[in-house]
């Protein structure tokens, strides 16, 4: 993290590197836009400074200057957008189809994350849930459907570049390739409490030999159902 | 079409002598009722602020009791140690007293006010009655917000924006009772807010003095003009979506609680259908105030008299149809995105060509820096700092990761802070002497300018850095993530800056409160305007204008070739023109 | 003026409506009301002792995944267990709460004890899991893990709290109203319950790892002695003791 010249964390996905590639498009354009008006702006202050005997030049406008710079950040903007476009819809509404399956859900203030298991199917008897633990396989693909318990949160994973809120009451599909092995850190980007700031996760990108051993030791039944015996329902206040 | 051919002012209360609390307290004169609303809203600006700098208390040294925390009850602060359930509360207290008790009424309440009848060249409002309900509704409605922090539970603690299922149901934060005088609170300020609308578009389309067509009005009526009808139009489905939430508070009704078959997504919708117009409302008078003050600074005319007016029309037109961009990452079906997406970007293009035509009018201009000037000025420099910064939130990748950190703070507070906030001092210095018949002390005002523009941008800046690393909003702690905590020094900074920040509004506090009893009288044009409200004496009498001006052209003549001085009240007409070879005469506008 | 008349009585129905469902204030029937508190009359203060034998298969605890909260996974090296039905070795149940239900003159009042139960959170687990208090007597929440825990109480009678505690410290609440039982629950780890039985008297014990109770200093009477399992449910026995007697009950839970 530089002062003089900001960068991203590493990226570990692969549509993070597009997010970022974007991201630097537009601070390179808007950079360029804040250095030349900031500029004008400070040189007018000097240059026109009031100054005895000297006078402001009676200038109403300029019909030519208006259509350029309306005209201009118009096609600039709009064709950003339309670059953009493909990338969103890759990442949001495309949803591939030949994924590993996830079923990841937020209640306050915990990220529950059921997998699929051996056969690689959900809702079958190898599922297993884990706490605030995703384990997947470096270069493999995975879905996921997001849901919540309680209020809205969001799953985050910085360095996937991945960030899609969690709503209560809907299931809302994404996806994700990791690209990098390693160790990273699952957050809650949605208040959702006050145990908001502490809702971490973990995510863990193995190769397939390190993902199967863990894979393997998930599936004792004792250790299986981590959340234990449910307690006595809780009985909630009639509203 | 527009005619006043209203009773002068000289009549219009005969021999009736009011009494003092008809007089001051319950007014229906705009001056008294804008001043009103002036040390209203600062107190709350002020309130404000100190809730920030308790944010940042715990930003900057997090779990370190608060210096004379001891006071807080132990439910916020055991031992002065900030709770995160307190700390959500003062992040939503925060939020909304800033917003809707500090910077709306002071664009709207105050200038809107004091500013519109006298500019226009009318005795009052079109309604006064009503204008003086539409401030003393303010006073329940803050009294409701601030009653949050004394019941048991706590004020709201969802977030200014108030999502729900947490905001609708107190079993997700614990807080009961202050989350429905949240919404009470907001209710009745909703009311205050579109008796004011009504007033100030009524006022303007039928109160022009004669001569006074559309585009002779100075941009700060049309800012305020279209502000008004934005509100009027917006802030109803404000106060529909907060009954309905209180509705689920209260009564068990589900509109938003998904577990009964609501839709949480619906307060969203409803929610940011009200609220993008709402941060054009934020925006819009301080571009007015801006142009005015930068023309009478330049000693120049607004450049792009007729595009400024445009813009300010595009910009509330357009606000209409961007409010998906606060729900990228929502839920809501993404193909939407695309298209607020293109919206947005597209809304981009009239705030530019803004700042543009700003710069062409400080170019080949004369330029008196006064503390006015200076203000205006930044309003520009940080206003383009916030406008670019939006353009990548407003890109859909992009905004998957920035979305919900600080990237969105930093791009927020240049708007609000570095643009709204600016924009209010320049106003505020500025029409200072006609308020008051005092002037401020000039050099106190540019103290208070330099230190708060230094450490405003050392605040601020730092959080585009901060939103690249990840730092998400809301957050208690940063450093129970590891990938936070290398920001730690950051935060730190800028928290230490956010409290030199707060200091730095000292000399602007000494400077207002002495100037009110002690300043240099004012005479009737301190900064050589052209505004009507310049011909009447400082402070204008009740009834403003002895008699009805007659408007000769628009507001910005400064540096006309053919005026002896280089500014041209608009009552005055322009000089005849030395005769052209060939017999014409130049015309005036 | 007929407007400011309306004004009032709108904001004090609105105010009215924030009362409504907001508070949610549930009574305060169980504080002591009269200043004279009962006094047993120590002479003749009878003894109820018993113990809680467990029917059945002894069931498998699971095993709780600490691995998010490494601080907590440390505080157990072999590991933690759920304790959602703890069968001791000697084949009894610990984690029963035991009270009087019915038997004691209605009139009677007991005084708060001064001294206050104190609920602690170590390495990620309530102890105690089940424990009596009694209306208006302090309960001191500690938390000894020095990381965010939140104590959300959840119960039907009382007014709800959630509270949360970044830190090491101490936070204390008190109860209003009896109720059988209050649910307390963390948010931040969802493996931690714990349950409150709040009474009126001090008539309660809960069994520990003898699968024991006792409960001293009755007045001579007739009793209904409940006793609460979070997961086997409740039983009731009808005990009879006279002036300074010690009687012993037997439960049987089958699991």
């Amino acid at each position: 993290m530089n002062w003089w010249y900001p960068t991203l964390p590493p990226n570990a996905s692969s549509f993070g590197g597009e997010i970022d590639s974007l991201f630097y498009i537009i601070l390179y354009i808007t950079g360029a836009v804040f250095f030349i008006t900031e500029i004008a702006l400070v040189w007018f202050l000097l240059k026109y400074r009031h100054r005895e005997g000297r006078k402001a030049v009676y200038i109403e406008g300029n019909t030519t200057a208006e259509i350029v710079w309306t005209a201009i950040p118009a096609l600039i903007v709009v064709a950003l957008g339309l670059f953009s476009q493909p990338l969103w819809s890759r990442i949001k509404v495309d949803i591939p189809a030949d994924a590993i399956p996830l079923r990841i859900t937020g209640k306050q203030f915990e990220w529950h994350i059921k997998y699929p298991g051996p056969d690689g199917r959900l809702d079958t008897g190898d599922d297993f849930t884990r706490r605030g633990e995703l384990h997947v396989v470096v270069n493999r693909t995975y879905s996921f459907a997001l849901g919540s318990e309680d209020v809205i949160h969001s799953f985050f994973i910085p360095v996937f570049r991945l960030k899609q809120d969690a709503l209560p009451g809907t299931s809302i599909p994404g996806w994700f390739r990791a690209t990098e092995t390693g160790q990273w850190e699952i957050a809650c980007a949605e208040l959702c409490g006050l145990g908001h700031y502490r809702m971490r996760g973990r995510v863990w990108v193995h190769t397939q030999e390190e993902f199967d051993q863990w894979q393997a030791s998930q599936a004792r039944p004792a250790a299986a159902d981590t959340t234990a015996t449910p307690p006595p329902p809780t009985r909630r206040r009639a509203p | 079409m527009s005619t006043a051919a209203a009773p002068v002012a000289a009549t219009h209360h005969e021999h009736h002598e009011m009494s003092f609390v008809r007089k001051y307290i319950f007014s229906t004169d705009h001056k008294i009722i804008g001043i009103q609303f002036l040390f209203l809203s600062l107190f709350f600006l002020l309130v404000g602020g100190l809730l920030a700098m308790t944010i940042r208390w715990q930003l900057g040294f997090p779990g370190r009791p608060l210096p004379m925390g001891g006071l807080f009850p132990q439910t916020m602060a055991p031992n002065g140690m900030i709770l995160p359930e307190f700390y959500n509360a003062l992040v939503t207290m925060h939020g909304t007293f800033m917003v809707f008790f500090a910077i709306m009424p002071l664009l709207v309440g105050v200038f809107a006010n004091y500013l519109i009848p006298l500019k226009i060249g009318a005795p009052d409002m079109a309604f006064p009655s009503l204008n003086m309900w539409s401030f003393w509704l303010m006073i329940p409605a803050g009294a409701l917000m601030v009653a949050g922090f004394f019941v048991e539970g706590g004020a709201s603690a969802a977030g200014w924006t108030g999502y729900a299922p947490l905001s609708a149901d107190q079993e997700y934060t614990g807080v009961s009772t202050g989350q429905v005088l949240w919404c009470l609170s907001l209710i009745v300020f909703a009311l205050s807010s579109l008796l004011g609308s009504l007033n100030y578009i009524t006022t303007v389309i039928n109160l022009r003095a004669p001569g006074m067509t559309w585009f002779r009005m100075p941009l700060s009526v049309w800012a305020l003009f279209i502000t008004a009808i934005l509100g009027l139009l917006a802030i109803p489905i404000l106060a529909g979506a907060l009954i309905m939430l209180m509705f689920d508070q209260t009564i068990g009704t589900h509109f938003f609680l998904s577990a009964s078959g609501g839709q949480p997504l619906l307060w969203q919708h409803l929610f940011w259908f009200f609220g993008h117009p709402e941060v054009y409302i934020l925006i819009l008078p301080a571009m007015g105030i801006t142009s005015d003050v930068i023309a009478n600074g330049s000693r120049k005319p607004i450049f792009g008299y007729h595009s400024m007016v445009y813009a300010i029309i595009g910009i509330a037109f357009l606000g209409w149809v961007v409010w998906g961009h606060h729900m990228f990452q929502s839920g809501m079906n993404p193909r939407l995105g695309t298209t607020f997406m293109i919206s947005t970007m597209v809304i981009a293009v009239p705030s530019a060509v803004k700042v543009f035509n700003w710069l062409g009018t400080m170019w080949k201009g004369d330029l008196h820096l006064h503390t006015p000037m200076l203000n205006a000025v930044a309003f520009v420099a940080m206003f383009i700092i916030g406008g670019l910064s939006g353009i990548f939130m407003a890109n859909t990748p992009v905004d998957i990761y920035i979305h919900d950190t600080y990237f969105i703070v930093a791009h927020l507070h240049y708007v609000l802070f570095g643009g709204s906030l600016f924009a209010i001092f320049a106003g505020i210095y500025f029409w200072f002497p006609k308020m008051f018949g005092k002037l401020m002390n000039e050099t106190l005002g540019k103290v208070h300018f330099w230190l708060t523009f230094v450490f405003y941008n050392l605040v601020f800046f730092p959080m585009h850095l901060l939103g690249m690393g990840g730092h998400m909003r809301r957050i208690y702690d940063p450093n129970q993530y590891e990938f936070l905590q290398p920001l730690a020094p950051m935060n730190k900074f800028v928290s230490i800056s956010a409290f030199l920040l707060g200091l730095s509004q000292l000399p602007f506090m000494v400077n207002f409160l002495w100037s009110l009893f002690k300043g240099k009288k004012a005479d009737i044009n301190p900064w050589r305007d052209n505004g009507l409200e310049w011909t009447v004496p400082s402070p204008p009498p009740h009834g403003n204008f002895a008699h009805t001006p007659t408007v000769y052209h628009g507001p910005y003549e400064f540096s006309h070739p053919q005026a002896a001085e280089d500014f041209l009240p608009q009552n005055q007409p322009l000089p005849a023109a030395p005769l052209q070879p060939g017999g014409a005469r130049q015309e005036t506008r | 003026m007929s407007a400011w008349k309306l004004v009032a009585l709108g904001t004090i129905s609105a105010l009215a409506l924030t009362g409504c469902g907001g508070g949610g204030e549930a009574g305060s029937g169980g504080t002591p009301a009269a200043a004279v508190a009962f006094p047993v009359d120590t002479t003749t203060a009878a003894t109820i002792t018993g113990t809680v034998r467990f029917a059945g298969t002894r069931p498998t605890l699971a095993r709780i995944d600490m691995s998010e909260e490494a601080t907590c996974a440390g505080k157990h090296p072999n590991g933690a267990f759920s304790e959602v039905a703890v069968v001791n070795s000697n084949g009894t149940l610990a984690n029963v709460f035991v009270y009087v239900k019915e038997g004691l003159d209605a009139g009677l009042t007991f005084p708060v004890p001064r001294e206050a139960v104190t609920i602690n959170q170590d390495g990620c687990i309530y102890h105690p899991r089940v424990f009596g208090i009694q209306v208006g007597q302090t309960l001191n929440i500690q938390n000894s893990d020095g990381l965010l825990h939140n104590i959300k109480a959840v119960p039907t009678a009382n007014r709800p709290f959630n509270i949360s505690q970044p830190t090491n410290m101490t936070t204390s609440r008190t109860f209003t109203t009896p109720e059988i039982m209050v649910p307390l629950e963390c948010n931040v780890h969802s493996w931690m319950n714990a349950f409150v039985g709040v009474t009126t008297h001090p008539y309660h014990a809960t069994t520990g790892a003898d699968g024991s109770f006792t409960i001293r200093r009755l007045p001579p009477g007739t009793y209904t002695l409940e006793i609460w399992h979070e997961r086997f449910g409740v039983q009731t026995q009808q005990v009879t003791v006279g002036a300074s007697e010690s009687k012993t009950v037997a439960f049987t839970v089958r699991g």
